[in-house]
Protein backbone atom coordinates (compact mmCIF):
# COMPACT_ATOMS: atom_id res chain seq x y z
CA UNK A 1 0.00 0.00 0.00
CA UNK A 2 1.20 3.55 -0.66
CA UNK A 3 2.36 5.77 2.18
CA UNK A 4 -0.29 8.07 3.67
CA UNK A 5 -1.06 10.12 6.76
CA UNK A 6 -3.82 9.09 9.17
CA UNK A 7 -6.09 11.47 11.09
CA UNK A 8 -8.85 10.79 13.57
CA UNK A 9 -10.80 13.95 14.32
CA UNK A 10 -13.14 13.87 17.32
CA UNK A 11 -15.66 16.50 16.23
CA UNK A 12 -17.53 17.40 13.06
CA UNK A 13 -15.93 20.87 13.08
CA UNK A 14 -12.46 19.36 13.26
CA UNK A 15 -13.38 17.01 10.42
CA UNK A 16 -14.80 19.68 8.10
CA UNK A 17 -11.74 21.86 8.73
CA UNK A 18 -9.55 18.94 7.64
CA UNK A 19 -11.67 18.33 4.55
CA UNK A 20 -11.34 22.02 3.63
CA UNK A 21 -7.57 21.97 3.93
CA UNK A 22 -6.92 18.56 2.29
CA UNK A 23 -9.77 18.53 -0.26
CA UNK A 24 -9.39 15.79 -2.83
CA UNK A 25 -6.10 14.61 -1.29
CA UNK A 26 -8.12 13.18 1.60
CA UNK A 27 -10.42 10.17 1.80
CA UNK A 28 -12.84 9.54 4.61
CA UNK A 29 -12.56 6.12 6.27
CA UNK A 30 -15.74 4.50 7.58
CA UNK A 31 -15.72 0.68 7.33
CA UNK A 32 -12.81 0.60 4.88
CA UNK A 33 -14.25 -2.32 2.92
CA UNK A 34 -14.07 -0.29 -0.28
CA UNK A 35 -11.36 2.24 0.63
CA UNK A 36 -8.71 -0.14 2.03
CA UNK A 37 -9.25 -2.63 -0.81
CA UNK A 38 -9.01 0.23 -3.33
CA UNK A 39 -5.79 1.53 -1.77
CA UNK A 40 -4.22 -1.92 -1.72
CA UNK A 41 -4.97 -2.44 -5.41
CA UNK A 42 -3.51 1.01 -6.15
CA UNK A 43 -6.77 2.42 -7.55
CA UNK A 44 -7.05 4.91 -4.69
CA UNK A 45 -4.03 6.87 -3.49
CA UNK A 46 -5.15 9.51 -0.98
CA UNK A 47 -2.37 11.43 0.79
CA UNK A 48 -4.48 11.52 3.96
CA UNK A 49 -6.99 9.02 5.35
CA UNK A 50 -9.41 10.49 7.87
CA UNK A 51 -11.12 8.05 10.24
CA UNK A 52 -14.69 9.26 10.78
CA UNK A 53 -15.60 6.73 13.46
CA UNK A 54 -14.35 8.69 16.49
CA UNK A 55 -17.04 11.30 15.90
CA UNK A 56 -20.23 10.32 17.80
CA UNK A 57 -22.58 11.90 15.19
CA UNK A 58 -20.98 9.76 12.47
CA UNK A 59 -21.75 6.46 14.21
CA UNK A 60 -25.05 7.07 15.98
CA UNK A 61 -28.39 5.36 15.47
CA UNK A 62 -31.16 7.66 16.63
CA UNK A 63 -34.77 6.55 16.48
CA UNK A 64 -37.23 9.34 17.26
CA UNK A 65 -40.81 10.34 16.44
CA UNK A 66 -39.66 12.08 13.28
CA UNK A 67 -37.84 9.00 11.99
CA UNK A 68 -34.47 7.31 11.99
CA UNK A 69 -31.15 9.11 11.82
CA UNK A 70 -28.08 7.07 10.94
CA UNK A 71 -24.56 8.40 11.26
CA UNK A 72 -22.93 7.89 7.87
CA UNK A 73 -20.21 5.61 9.28
CA UNK A 74 -22.59 3.36 11.29
CA UNK A 75 -21.84 -0.25 10.44
CA UNK A 76 -24.43 -2.48 8.77
CA UNK A 77 -24.17 -4.89 11.68
CA UNK A 78 -25.05 -2.25 14.28
CA UNK A 79 -28.09 -1.46 12.17
CA UNK A 80 -29.34 -5.04 11.82
CA UNK A 81 -28.61 -5.81 15.46
CA UNK A 82 -30.96 -3.01 16.50
CA UNK A 83 -34.33 -4.67 17.15
CA UNK A 84 -36.34 -1.43 17.10
CA UNK A 85 -34.89 -0.40 13.76
CA UNK A 86 -35.55 -3.90 12.41
CA UNK A 87 -39.21 -3.71 13.45
CA UNK A 88 -39.85 -0.33 11.85
CA UNK A 89 -37.55 -0.45 8.80
CA UNK A 90 -37.36 -4.09 7.67
CA UNK A 91 -36.32 -3.13 4.14
CA UNK A 92 -33.21 -1.46 5.59
CA UNK A 93 -32.41 -4.70 7.39
CA UNK A 94 -32.89 -6.64 4.12
CA UNK A 95 -30.08 -4.51 2.68
CA UNK A 96 -27.80 -4.19 5.71
CA UNK A 97 -27.82 -7.93 6.36
CA UNK A 98 -26.75 -8.99 2.86
CA UNK A 99 -24.00 -6.54 1.95
CA UNK A 100 -20.97 -8.85 1.84
CA UNK A 101 -20.98 -11.32 4.74
CA UNK A 102 -21.01 -10.98 8.53
CA UNK A 103 -17.42 -9.79 8.88
CA UNK A 104 -17.91 -7.23 6.10
CA UNK A 105 -21.13 -6.04 7.77
CA UNK A 106 -19.22 -5.53 11.02
CA UNK A 107 -17.33 -2.71 9.31
CA UNK A 108 -19.13 -1.63 6.13
CA UNK A 109 -21.48 1.33 6.50
CA UNK A 110 -24.64 2.31 4.68
CA UNK A 111 -23.22 5.82 4.28
CA UNK A 112 -20.07 4.41 2.69
CA UNK A 113 -22.15 2.23 0.40
CA UNK A 114 -23.96 5.37 -0.78
CA UNK A 115 -20.80 7.51 -1.18
CA UNK A 116 -19.08 4.72 -3.09
CA UNK A 117 -21.86 5.25 -5.67
CA UNK A 118 -21.70 1.82 -7.22
CA UNK A 119 -24.61 1.14 -9.61
CA UNK A 120 -25.15 -2.18 -7.78
CA UNK A 121 -24.99 -0.76 -4.22
CA UNK A 122 -27.37 -2.87 -2.15
CA UNK A 123 -28.49 -0.23 0.33
CA UNK A 124 -29.20 2.60 -2.10
CA UNK A 125 -32.48 1.40 -3.72
CA UNK A 126 -33.80 0.83 -0.19
CA UNK A 127 -32.77 4.31 0.98
CA UNK A 128 -34.43 5.77 -2.12
CA UNK A 129 -37.82 4.09 -1.62
CA UNK A 130 -37.71 4.91 2.11
CA UNK A 131 -37.35 8.59 1.06
CA UNK A 132 -34.03 8.92 2.85
CA UNK A 133 -32.43 12.36 2.96
CA UNK A 134 -28.67 12.86 3.09
CA UNK A 135 -27.17 15.54 5.34
CA UNK A 136 -24.02 16.90 3.70
CA UNK A 137 -21.61 19.13 5.61
CA UNK A 138 -18.53 21.21 4.94
CA UNK A 139 -16.96 24.18 6.67
CA UNK A 140 -19.17 26.28 4.36
CA UNK A 141 -22.33 24.91 5.95
CA UNK A 142 -24.90 22.13 5.82
CA UNK A 143 -27.20 21.03 3.01
CA UNK A 144 -29.70 18.22 2.62
CA UNK A 145 -30.47 16.20 -0.48
CA UNK A 146 -32.81 13.27 -1.21
CA UNK A 147 -30.72 10.09 -1.61
CA UNK A 148 -32.30 9.51 -5.04
CA UNK A 149 -30.29 12.52 -6.29
CA UNK A 150 -26.99 11.63 -4.57
CA UNK A 151 -25.30 9.37 -7.12
CA UNK A 152 -24.26 10.84 -10.46
CA UNK A 153 -22.61 7.87 -12.17
CA UNK A 154 -20.43 4.86 -11.39
CA UNK A 155 -18.21 5.95 -8.44
CA UNK A 156 -19.40 9.55 -8.82
CA UNK A 157 -21.50 11.41 -6.27
CA UNK A 158 -22.61 14.97 -5.60
CA UNK A 159 -20.05 15.69 -2.87
CA UNK A 160 -17.68 18.60 -3.52
CA UNK A 161 -14.03 18.08 -2.55
CA UNK A 162 -14.52 19.71 0.86
CA UNK A 163 -17.88 18.06 1.60
CA UNK A 164 -18.80 14.83 3.37
CA UNK A 165 -21.90 12.78 4.10
CA UNK A 166 -22.70 13.25 7.79
CA UNK A 167 -26.04 11.49 8.29
CA UNK A 168 -28.93 9.78 6.62
CA UNK A 169 -32.46 10.47 7.76
CA UNK A 170 -35.37 8.13 7.07
CA UNK A 171 -38.87 9.44 7.82
CA UNK A 172 -41.25 7.17 9.75
CA UNK A 173 -43.06 4.72 7.46
CA UNK A 174 -46.72 5.71 6.87
CA UNK A 175 -49.57 3.59 8.30
CA UNK A 176 -50.45 0.43 6.34
CA UNK A 177 -47.10 0.55 4.58
CA UNK A 178 -44.32 -1.95 4.06
CA UNK A 179 -40.94 -2.02 2.38
CA UNK A 180 -38.68 -4.73 1.03
CA UNK A 181 -35.40 -5.17 -0.83
CA UNK A 182 -34.07 -8.14 -2.75
CA UNK A 183 -31.41 -8.91 -5.29
CA UNK A 184 -30.36 -11.61 -7.70
CA UNK A 185 -26.89 -13.13 -7.36
CA UNK A 186 -25.61 -16.46 -8.68
CA UNK A 187 -24.62 -17.57 -5.17
CA UNK A 188 -26.77 -17.37 -2.05
CA UNK A 189 -24.54 -14.86 -0.26
CA UNK A 190 -21.38 -12.79 -0.64
CA UNK A 191 -21.79 -11.54 -4.17
CA UNK A 192 -22.48 -8.39 -6.13
CA UNK A 193 -26.01 -7.91 -7.41
CA UNK A 194 -26.73 -8.75 -11.05
CA UNK A 195 -29.93 -6.77 -10.43
CA UNK A 196 -31.49 -5.50 -7.20
CA UNK A 197 -34.79 -3.83 -6.41
CA UNK A 198 -36.51 -2.17 -3.47
CA UNK A 199 -40.17 -1.27 -3.03
CA UNK A 200 -42.19 0.58 -0.47
CA UNK A 201 -45.96 0.37 -0.68
CA UNK A 202 -48.64 2.24 1.19
CA UNK A 203 -52.03 0.50 1.15
CA UNK A 204 -55.52 1.73 2.03
CA UNK A 205 -56.95 0.79 5.43
CA UNK A 206 -58.50 -2.42 4.03
CA UNK A 207 -55.11 -3.40 2.54
CA UNK A 208 -56.67 -4.04 -0.87
CA UNK A 209 -55.62 -0.95 -2.83
CA UNK A 210 -52.28 0.75 -3.44
CA UNK A 211 -52.29 4.32 -2.15
CA UNK A 212 -48.65 5.09 -2.89
CA UNK A 213 -45.83 2.96 -4.33
CA UNK A 214 -42.12 3.70 -4.68
CA UNK A 215 -39.77 1.42 -6.58
CA UNK A 216 -36.01 1.68 -7.11
CA UNK A 217 -33.76 -0.67 -9.09
CA UNK A 218 -30.01 -1.19 -9.15
CA UNK A 219 -27.23 -2.54 -11.40
CA UNK A 220 -29.28 -1.68 -14.49
CA UNK A 221 -28.12 1.90 -15.10
CA UNK A 222 -25.08 4.10 -14.29
CA UNK A 223 -26.70 4.86 -10.91
CA UNK A 224 -29.30 3.19 -8.71
CA UNK A 225 -32.55 4.27 -10.33
CA UNK A 226 -35.72 5.64 -8.77
CA UNK A 227 -38.43 4.45 -11.19
CA UNK A 228 -41.35 6.68 -10.25
CA UNK A 229 -43.15 5.58 -13.43
CA UNK A 230 -43.44 2.03 -12.12
CA UNK A 231 -44.85 3.11 -8.76
CA UNK A 232 -47.21 5.67 -10.26
CA UNK A 233 -48.51 3.12 -12.77
CA UNK A 234 -50.17 1.12 -10.00
CA UNK A 235 -51.31 3.89 -7.65
CA UNK A 236 -54.99 3.47 -6.70
CA UNK A 237 -55.03 0.04 -8.34
CA UNK A 238 -56.21 -3.10 -6.52
CA UNK A 239 -53.60 -5.21 -4.74
CA UNK A 240 -53.42 -8.27 -6.98
CA UNK A 241 -51.11 -10.20 -9.26
CA UNK A 242 -52.04 -8.28 -12.39
CA UNK A 243 -51.24 -4.92 -10.79
CA UNK A 244 -47.91 -6.10 -9.43
CA UNK A 245 -46.96 -7.69 -12.76
CA UNK A 246 -47.73 -4.40 -14.46
CA UNK A 247 -45.36 -2.51 -12.13
CA UNK A 248 -42.70 -5.12 -12.96
CA UNK A 249 -43.19 -4.50 -16.68
CA UNK A 250 -42.92 -0.73 -16.27
CA UNK A 251 -39.78 -1.06 -14.12
CA UNK A 252 -38.29 -3.33 -16.78
CA UNK A 253 -38.95 -0.73 -19.47
CA UNK A 254 -37.06 1.87 -17.39
CA UNK A 255 -33.94 -0.28 -16.97
CA UNK A 256 -30.96 0.64 -19.14
CA UNK A 257 -28.61 -2.25 -18.40
CA UNK A 258 -25.31 -3.17 -19.98
CA UNK A 259 -23.82 -6.61 -20.55
CA UNK A 260 -20.81 -7.45 -18.39
CA UNK A 261 -19.23 -10.40 -16.61
CA UNK A 262 -22.18 -10.63 -14.19
CA UNK A 263 -24.93 -10.83 -16.78
CA UNK A 264 -26.21 -9.76 -20.15
CA UNK A 265 -28.43 -6.75 -20.73
CA UNK A 266 -31.33 -9.04 -21.70
CA UNK A 267 -30.97 -11.12 -18.55
CA UNK A 268 -30.86 -7.94 -16.48
CA UNK A 269 -34.03 -6.61 -18.09
CA UNK A 270 -35.84 -9.86 -17.25
CA UNK A 271 -34.43 -9.82 -13.73
CA UNK A 272 -35.55 -6.22 -13.22
CA UNK A 273 -39.14 -7.33 -13.75
CA UNK A 274 -38.76 -10.34 -11.46
CA UNK A 275 -36.89 -8.55 -8.66
CA UNK A 276 -39.42 -5.70 -8.74
CA UNK A 277 -42.32 -8.13 -8.50
CA UNK A 278 -40.72 -10.00 -5.60
CA UNK A 279 -39.90 -6.78 -3.73
CA UNK A 280 -43.49 -5.62 -4.19
CA UNK A 281 -44.94 -8.94 -3.02
CA UNK A 282 -42.86 -8.91 0.15
CA UNK A 283 -43.59 -5.20 0.74
CA UNK A 284 -47.34 -5.87 0.40
CA UNK A 285 -47.16 -8.71 2.92
CA UNK A 286 -45.26 -6.51 5.36
CA UNK A 287 -47.92 -3.83 4.91
CA UNK A 288 -50.54 -6.35 5.99
CA UNK A 289 -51.89 -7.13 2.54
CA UNK A 290 -52.05 -10.35 0.54
CA UNK A 291 -51.37 -10.89 -3.13
CA UNK A 292 -54.21 -12.80 -4.74
CA UNK A 293 -53.47 -15.34 -7.45
CA UNK A 294 -56.48 -15.52 -9.77
CA UNK B 1 9.23 9.83 2.23
CA UNK B 2 7.46 11.11 5.35
CA UNK B 3 7.31 8.59 8.16
CA UNK B 4 3.83 8.48 9.68
CA UNK B 5 4.63 5.67 12.11
CA UNK B 6 2.71 5.89 15.37
CA UNK B 7 2.66 3.89 18.59
CA UNK B 8 -0.54 1.94 19.13
CA UNK B 9 -1.80 0.37 22.35
CA UNK B 10 -4.27 -2.52 22.21
CA UNK B 11 -5.37 -5.51 24.24
CA UNK B 12 -4.85 -8.73 22.30
CA UNK B 13 -6.11 -11.99 23.80
CA UNK B 14 -6.27 -10.35 27.21
CA UNK B 15 -2.72 -8.95 27.13
CA UNK B 16 -1.83 -5.32 26.61
CA UNK B 17 0.17 -5.02 23.40
CA UNK B 18 2.01 -1.93 22.20
CA UNK B 19 3.38 -1.74 18.71
CA UNK B 20 4.68 0.73 16.16
CA UNK B 21 2.55 0.97 13.06
CA UNK B 22 2.52 2.80 9.77
CA UNK B 23 -0.99 3.87 8.68
CA UNK B 24 -0.65 1.75 5.54
CA UNK B 25 -0.17 -1.48 7.49
CA UNK B 26 -3.27 -3.62 7.89
CA UNK B 27 -4.19 -5.15 11.22
CA UNK B 28 -3.44 -8.51 9.58
CA UNK B 29 0.12 -7.42 8.77
CA UNK B 30 0.57 -6.11 12.32
CA UNK B 31 -0.63 -9.37 13.85
CA UNK B 32 1.46 -11.60 11.64
CA UNK B 33 4.60 -9.60 10.90
CA UNK B 34 5.06 -7.33 13.92
CA UNK B 35 3.53 -9.46 16.68
CA UNK B 36 4.26 -12.93 15.25
CA UNK B 37 0.65 -13.99 15.80
CA UNK B 38 0.70 -16.09 12.64
CA UNK B 39 -2.40 -18.14 13.50
CA UNK B 40 -4.41 -15.54 11.60
CA UNK B 41 -4.00 -16.29 7.90
CA UNK B 42 -3.76 -14.14 4.80
CA UNK B 43 -5.88 -15.41 1.93
CA UNK B 44 -7.33 -13.04 -0.64
CA UNK B 45 -6.32 -9.83 1.15
CA UNK B 46 -9.48 -8.07 -0.06
CA UNK B 47 -12.28 -9.14 2.25
CA UNK B 48 -13.65 -12.08 0.29
CA UNK B 49 -12.23 -15.23 1.87
CA UNK B 50 -12.38 -14.69 5.64
CA UNK B 51 -9.08 -16.46 6.42
CA UNK B 52 -7.95 -13.39 8.38
CA UNK B 53 -11.09 -13.09 10.54
CA UNK B 54 -10.45 -11.80 14.07
CA UNK B 55 -12.80 -10.36 16.68
CA UNK B 56 -12.34 -6.61 17.06
CA UNK B 57 -14.22 -5.04 19.97
CA UNK B 58 -16.67 -7.93 20.00
CA UNK B 59 -17.34 -7.97 16.24
CA UNK B 60 -15.79 -10.37 13.72
CA UNK B 61 -13.96 -8.50 10.96
CA UNK B 62 -11.58 -9.24 8.12
CA UNK B 63 -8.28 -8.04 9.59
CA UNK B 64 -6.95 -7.40 6.05
CA UNK B 65 -9.60 -4.67 5.73
CA UNK B 66 -8.73 -2.92 9.00
CA UNK B 67 -5.80 -0.53 9.37
CA UNK B 68 -3.49 -1.26 12.29
CA UNK B 69 -3.80 2.35 13.41
CA UNK B 70 -7.57 1.87 13.78
CA UNK B 71 -6.89 -0.64 16.54
CA UNK B 72 -5.81 2.04 19.04
CA UNK B 73 -7.42 1.15 22.41
CA UNK B 74 -9.25 -1.78 20.82
CA UNK B 75 -9.74 -5.25 22.22
CA UNK B 76 -8.75 -7.96 19.77
CA UNK B 77 -9.26 -11.72 19.93
CA UNK B 78 -7.31 -14.05 17.65
CA UNK B 79 -7.11 -17.82 17.38
CA UNK B 80 -4.07 -17.84 19.70
CA UNK B 81 -6.26 -16.66 22.58
CA UNK B 82 -8.84 -19.44 22.40
CA UNK B 83 -7.23 -22.39 24.14
CA UNK B 84 -6.94 -22.35 27.92
CA UNK B 85 -3.36 -23.57 28.30
CA UNK B 86 -3.36 -27.07 26.85
CA UNK B 87 -7.13 -27.27 26.89
CA UNK B 88 -8.59 -26.45 23.52
CA UNK B 89 -11.72 -24.32 23.21
CA UNK B 90 -14.92 -26.35 22.57
CA UNK B 91 -15.00 -24.99 19.01
CA UNK B 92 -11.45 -26.22 18.39
CA UNK B 93 -12.27 -29.61 19.93
CA UNK B 94 -15.41 -29.94 17.80
CA UNK B 95 -13.46 -29.10 14.62
CA UNK B 96 -10.99 -31.89 15.41
CA UNK B 97 -13.68 -34.38 16.45
CA UNK B 98 -15.72 -33.77 13.30
CA UNK B 99 -12.67 -33.50 11.02
CA UNK B 100 -14.01 -30.11 10.00
CA UNK B 101 -10.75 -29.28 8.26
CA UNK B 102 -8.31 -30.70 5.76
CA UNK B 103 -5.57 -28.23 4.85
CA UNK B 104 -6.56 -26.06 7.81
CA UNK B 105 -5.83 -22.70 6.23
CA UNK B 106 -9.39 -21.38 6.65
CA UNK B 107 -9.83 -22.87 10.13
CA UNK B 108 -8.64 -19.97 12.35
CA UNK B 109 -10.91 -17.55 10.50
CA UNK B 110 -13.86 -19.93 10.61
CA UNK B 111 -13.44 -20.57 14.32
CA UNK B 112 -13.20 -16.86 15.16
CA UNK B 113 -16.29 -16.10 13.05
CA UNK B 114 -18.12 -18.98 14.75
CA UNK B 115 -17.05 -17.76 18.19
CA UNK B 116 -18.59 -14.37 17.43
CA UNK B 117 -21.81 -16.08 16.29
CA UNK B 118 -22.12 -18.20 19.42
CA UNK B 119 -21.44 -15.19 21.64
CA UNK B 120 -24.52 -13.51 20.18
CA UNK B 121 -26.73 -16.47 19.23
CA UNK B 122 -25.98 -19.41 21.55
CA UNK B 123 -28.00 -22.05 19.66
CA UNK B 124 -28.16 -21.07 15.99
CA UNK B 125 -29.91 -23.23 13.39
CA UNK B 126 -27.77 -24.92 10.73
CA UNK B 127 -29.13 -22.44 8.21
CA UNK B 128 -28.10 -19.56 10.44
CA UNK B 129 -24.59 -21.01 10.87
CA UNK B 130 -24.27 -21.32 7.09
CA UNK B 131 -25.37 -17.75 6.53
CA UNK B 132 -23.10 -16.38 9.26
CA UNK B 133 -20.07 -18.24 7.90
CA UNK B 134 -20.73 -17.29 4.27
CA UNK B 135 -17.85 -14.83 4.58
CA UNK B 136 -15.39 -17.72 5.18
CA UNK B 137 -14.34 -19.80 2.22
CA UNK B 138 -13.13 -23.40 2.55
CA UNK B 139 -11.88 -25.25 -0.52
CA UNK B 140 -11.46 -28.65 1.13
CA UNK B 141 -14.31 -29.77 3.32
CA UNK B 142 -17.50 -28.92 1.46
CA UNK B 143 -18.63 -27.13 4.66
CA UNK B 144 -20.95 -29.86 5.99
CA UNK B 145 -18.54 -30.96 8.71
CA UNK B 146 -17.81 -27.35 9.64
CA UNK B 147 -21.51 -26.66 10.17
CA UNK B 148 -21.79 -29.82 12.24
CA UNK B 149 -18.78 -28.89 14.38
CA UNK B 150 -20.12 -25.41 15.10
CA UNK B 151 -23.55 -26.81 16.01
CA UNK B 152 -21.93 -29.34 18.37
CA UNK B 153 -19.74 -26.73 20.03
CA UNK B 154 -22.82 -24.54 20.45
CA UNK B 155 -24.64 -27.31 22.31
CA UNK B 156 -21.64 -28.01 24.48
CA UNK B 157 -21.08 -24.36 25.37
CA UNK B 158 -24.78 -23.95 26.06
CA UNK B 159 -24.86 -26.89 28.48
CA UNK B 160 -21.91 -25.56 30.49
CA UNK B 161 -22.95 -23.75 33.65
Amino acid sequence: MHNFDFKKPSSVTELTTMMTSYGRDARLLAGGTDLIVGMRSGNLRPAVVIDAKKIPTMVEIKLENDGLTLGAATSCRRIWENRQVADIYPALIDSASLIGGTSIQGRASVGGNLCNASPSADSVPTLIVMRAVATIVSSRGTRTLPVKDFCLGPRKNVLADDELLLQLHLPPPPKHSGGAFNRFIPRNEMDIAVVNAAAEVELDSSHTRFVDVRIAIGAVAPTPLFVSEAGNAIKNKPVNRETIDHAGDVAMSCAKPISDLRGTADQRRDLTRIMTIRALERAVRRAGGTVTYD
Amino acid sequence: MTDYTTRITTVINGQEEKFFCEPRESLLEILRDRLQLTGTKEGCNDGNCGACTVILDGVSVNSCCVLGVEAENATIETIEGLADGDRLHPLQQAFIRETALQCGYCTPGLIMAAKDLLAHEPLPSNERIRLWLANNLCRCTGYTRIIKAVAQAAKELHQKP
